[in-house]
């Protein structure tokens, strides 16, 4: 579904991401980890089409389409879903509104009617029982006086309502308590399907156990030294980071330039 | 980082002003200048009384004076070239005069108002709207009339009024806004030329909402309406008024003033306005020159009257609709949005002046500024001795679009009454990059994310505005928007 292939990415002056190979295939579950500045949020960007981020070398391609040639609402049409790590208020505009909007552009995309106000309200209601949400936060404004927790679970009810092709998780376990984790990775579970890929960004090894990955992929610098099964984030979590920056020092000295 | 930004604003896409075309019609006009003759002029064309002669003799020669003395007010943050007096034509009628049906007006006319998307036809009868048109300094038709005279509400322009209810206008030109009060309502006084009058005798409630559209046509013509609403005690009346204007290379001068008179205790009057004048071209060249002046007195206890409005044209705006809270429990409200975009300049707010007990205002202003627009929030909120128990809330929140546009602030709390409590709120904020960002990732295309956001900030002002209006504003919005943010 996903085609990485020597992914360079600049944000401003300085070099983030330097060749990223990746494939992720339908109903695959993939996690990103790696120790703070080493791009992992980047590659969300760069999937997402972010401004401000820039391409310098390489392809994506998804669904064998040229990704990059895409604005960023075309490629959320084609089936991309960011869960923000940082999800923005938008006051003014109630969240029942902006989801409607949302899913009806995507579904004129597809072909598909748009649903009236009647009809969305009960999808949602639906998907709201999915992440523990109460009906009431449908009228409140986008995440405005939302809780860390409430933000991360608005971005799964999201991504429940939009039904996402390729869905990437921006560090969704940051901020969250033991029980908030628990809702969100529960919610995140039950959209897993065999035509839905994942690629879930984290620091922490915690979350892994919950959403369960297929394949691990340790980012440093810009690259990604490690790929593995589920195993290596256990791994990782005993030695720590700096066992691999140790690893990526031996196979690449140029790497750990600034 | 914030270039790129700017320039993905900016791509949103370009539209022409559509409202930029000029109608044919055989103009009966005077020689441009200023002078006791023209005003003499204006007078003798409308048929007016000595007493009305004299109030507009009286203000041009104060007029004269203010302006020897004192000179055009330079307080405002705004930039303008001086206004040439002598320059302007004051009067400026299309040949027909104001008929009883839709059917005797000029059909040219009916056309430039379809054009202009105002319906004068069954279709607004049916909405229950009585339209009352002004078309270059004459009211050109006015529907409904025969009905609200059933409940005796006389709804007919200003010219018309005098002619038949001379008593009433007598007793209330102003008496709201006197004639020597600003420049421009000094020297609208002496050349007004016609606008609406409204009066709603006591306990009766307006059944319908009165409506009136506004044109400015021939070149160097500044208008100058003239309107009056009064309320007697009981009364309840909701009031639109909604402008446009063809595209000029001159810069025309509109200097209105409208006075609002809650004039019986519990009197209500609701007073709308979705305005765009032609905002110049993106250099700032050509454009309207708005100042005017309004303000309403509440006279009559626990009488109430609000100010509505959505700002979007003109290529300077100079406005504070205020409100005069005399009787005790008496009410005033103030519901802003004014956007600048390109090289426009508002210098606009309020001014709540408390006199009675218990008396309460509300002030929500949204300034929406973008491309080179600046913008300033004028306010003043004034407790006087006797306001006891006079409470005030403010609300004043400017969002900017881009980097180059400007938003200030200047709030005037003045308080004379130790029980009076006044709350000032003010927030700035960007449409943050973020905030789009995420409208896009969601499937939303970046100029409905816009328009969702700036409807958003603006809901609890568009709440406020008559449901008719309320589409036409965002729409509105919406317009003003294309036409490049910056």
């Amino acid at each position: 579904m996903l085609q990485i292939k020597d992914l360079h990415a600049r944000a401003g002056d300085a070099e983030i991401l330097k060749g990223i190979d990746l494939s992720v295939r339908a109903g695959e579950v993939h996690a990103i980890m790696g120790p703070n500045g080493s791009g992992k949020s980047t590659v969300a960007n760069v999937l997402a089409g972010r401004p401000g981020v820039e391409v310098t070398r390489g392809s994506v391609r998804f669904e064998g389409e040229d990704l990059l040639a895409f604005a960023p609402e075309e490629r959320a049409r084609m089936g991309i879903f960011l869960a923000f790590q940082y999800p923005v208020e938008i006051p003014g505009i109630a969240n029942s509104y902006f989801l409607k909007a949302a899913l009806n552009a995507i579904r004129s995309h597809r072909g598909e009617e748009e649903l009236d106000a009647m009809d969305f309200l009960a999808v949602v209601r639906e998907k709201m029982k999915l992440v523990e949400m109460d009906e009431r936060f449908m009228s409140r404004s986008v995440n405005e006086g939302f809780s860390g927790g409430e933000k991360k679970r608005n971005e799964i009810l999201q991504m429940a309502v939009l039904e996402p092709r390729l869905a990437i998780l921006d560090e969704t376990d940051s901020g969250l308590d033991i029980d908030a984790l628990r809702t969100v990775a529960y919610g995140v579970n039950s959209l897993r399907s065999p035509d839905r890929s994942m690629i879930v960004i984290t620091h922490y090894q915690r979350l892994l156990d919950y959403i369960v990955p297929d394949f691990v992929h340790v980012l440093a610098d810009g690259r990604i030294v490690r790929s593995g099964g589920k195993e290596l984030a256990l791994e990782l979590e005993e030695k720590g980071y700096s066992w691999i920056a140790g690893e990526t020092e031996a196979l690449a000295p140029e790497a750990v330039a600034p | 980082m914030a270039e790129s930004q700017t320039t993905d604003l900016q791509k949103l896409a370009d539209s022409e002003y559509k409202y930029g075309f000029v109608t044919d019609i055989e103009a009966d006009a005077a020689p441009p200048g200023l002078n006791e003759d023209v005003v003499r002029l204006i007078s003798a064309k409308k048929n007016e009384p000595e007493w009305l002669l004299e109030f507009r003799l009286k203000a041009l020669r104060r007029f004269f004076e203010m302006l020897e003395s004192e000179g055009e007010p330079t307080w405002a943050k705004i930039d303008h070239p001086s206004i040439d007096y002598q320059n302007i034509i004051y009067y400026s009628a299309p040949k027909r005069k104001t008929i009883d049906s839709l059917d005797e007006v000029d059909p040219e006319l009916l056309r430039t108002y379809e054009k202009l998307g105002i319906s004068l036809t069954e279709q607004k009868r049916l909405q229950g709207i009585a339209v009352d048109a002004v078309f270059d300094s004459v009211s050109v038709a006015t529907t409904f009339k025969a009905e609200l005279e059933k409940h005796g509400i006389i709804f007919c322009s200003f010219s018309e009024a005098v002619e038949r209810c001379p008593e009433i206008v007598r007793k209330y030109l102003g008496s709201v806004v006197p004639y020597s009060d600003n420049l421009f309502a000094t020297l609208n006084s002496a050349v007004f030329s016609d606008g609406s009058f409204a009066y709603i005798p006591k306990g009766v409630r307006c059944p319908m909402e009165l409506s009136t559209y506004f044109r400015i046509n021939a070149a160097k013509t500044g208008q100058f309406e003239r309107t009056l609403v009064i309320a007697e005690e009981g009364a309840y009346v909701s009031y639109l008024e909604g402008c446009t204007a063809p595209m000029r290379d001159e810069n025309q001068l509109h200097a209105a003033v409208v006075e609002l008179v809650a004039a019986g205790d519990d009197a209500t009057i609701k007073y709308s306005t979705v305005q765009n004048w032609y905002p110049g071209d993106k250099n700032g060249v050509g454009g309207i020159y708005n100042f005017v002046t309004k303000r309403g007195a509440c006279r009559g206890k626990r009488s109430k009257i609000s100010w509505t409005q959505v700002e979007t044209g003109s290529a300077i705006t100079w406005k504070y609709p205020s409100c005069l809270l005399i009787g005790d429990d008496s009410v005033g409200e103030f519901y802003s949005v004014a956007m600048t975009n390109n090289r426009q300049q508002a210098d606009t707010g309020t001014k709540m002046i408390h006199i009675g007990s218990n008396t309460r205002s509300t002030i929500v202003s949204k300034g929406i500024s973008a491309g080179h627009g600046q913008q300033s929030y004028r306010g003043l909120v004034r407790m006087g001795p006797r306001a006891r128990g006079a409470r005030n809330h403010s609300q004043c929140d400017s969002l900017l679009l881009g980097d180059k546009c400007g938003a200030h602030t200047f709030p005037y709390l003045e308080v004379r009454n130790a029980s009076a409590t006044v709350e000032h709120e003010a927030t700035t904020s960007k449409i943050g990059e973020d905030q789009l960002f995420y409208c896009r990732q969601r499937g939303i295309s970046e100029e409905d994310a816009v328009s969702m956001i700036v409807n958003g900030f603006c809901k609890e002002v568009l709440r406020e505005l008559p449901m008719e209006f309320a589409v036409e504003a965002q729409n509105l919005l919406g317009l003003s928007l294309e036409g490049s943010v910056g």
